[in-house]
């Protein structure tokens, strides 16, 4: 194993954006990015996560995927105002487009036009895609 | 400028790992400095060191071994990506090493610019 070097980080706090825009089960993207945003929260830096594209999924309320021999993983969503992650984003026109409204979503969001997501996002130091 | 770069695909399967290598090589040539490069999801998979391409092709997980080695990039495997795919210290190419999450984290906030590279 070799030696891991340690970077200066002391003091300084970014806006870190998380963009989930995958659904939920068929891959492992959505589970190991929400892994990601936890650790994350460690860090006492400025996080927001957006949900966009099939994203949108990730939140939606009522998982079943016992069937899939998969663990339901959206309640962990709920845990993220217990660390201080209440930036949720979803992007309004992927939320239309898939049928949903503010309402049927695990935890409460901000229902964001893509043209002022694209701004957040601009606003970003570092984006994290999965 | 230096860089932070997180490879979100195995090798091979998929192009994000060679062109996250590309880059990093580039980058390295123009005087930036890579920081360190965070291997995630399938990603993690570029550490198997039993990894044996044809041998007219490129040998990703050897590449990025070198690289380490010569431009003292860290290449750090998510350990809890690795352990669900079997990767674990004794299947470690050289230059490898396993880390945790926070790993990401740390170098999105100490890199100038953090790049993802996969889907």
């Amino acid at each position: 194993m070799s030696e891991e070097p340690v970077f200066d980080t002391q003091g300084v706090v970014r806006k870190f954006m998380f963009v989930n825009r995958k659904a939920p089960y068929g891959t492992i993207y959505a589970l190991e990015i929400l892994e990601s945003v936890l650790i994350s929260a460690a860090f006492e830096q400025d996080i927001s996560v957006a949900f966009l594209d099939d994203g949108v999924f990730q939140i939606k309320k009522g998982h079943d995927p016992k069937d899939l021999g998969m663990k339901n993983f959206s309640p962990t969503y709920r845990a993220l105002g217990g660390y201080d992650i209440e930036k949720l984003y979803v992007e309004k026109e992927s939320m239309e487009a898939r049928g949903l409204g503010p309402d049927d979503f695990v935890v409460k969001v901000q229902v964001v036009p893509a043209a002022e997501l694209s701004k957040l996002m601009a606003e970003q130091d570092v984006l994290i895609t999965g | 400028m230096k860089f932070g770069i997180m490879v979100n695909e195995g090798p091979f399967n998929h192009q994000a790992s060679d062109s996250a290598y590309q880059f990093a090589k580039a980058a390295i040539a123009k005087g930036h400095q890579v920081m360190r490069v965070f291997f995630y999801y399938d990603g993690v998979n570029n550490a198997n060191r039993l990894s044996e391409p044809q041998s007219d092709d490129r040998n990703l997980v050897k590449l990025w071994g070198e690289m380490a080695k010569t431009h003292k990039v860290d290449l750090v495997v998510c350990v809890a990506a690795a352990l669900r795919r079997g990767i674990k210290d004794e299947l470690l190419a050289e230059g490898f090493h396993i880390s945790g999450l926070g790993q990401l984290t740390e170098i999105g906030i100490a890199a100038d610019r953090l790049l993802v590279f996969g889907d």
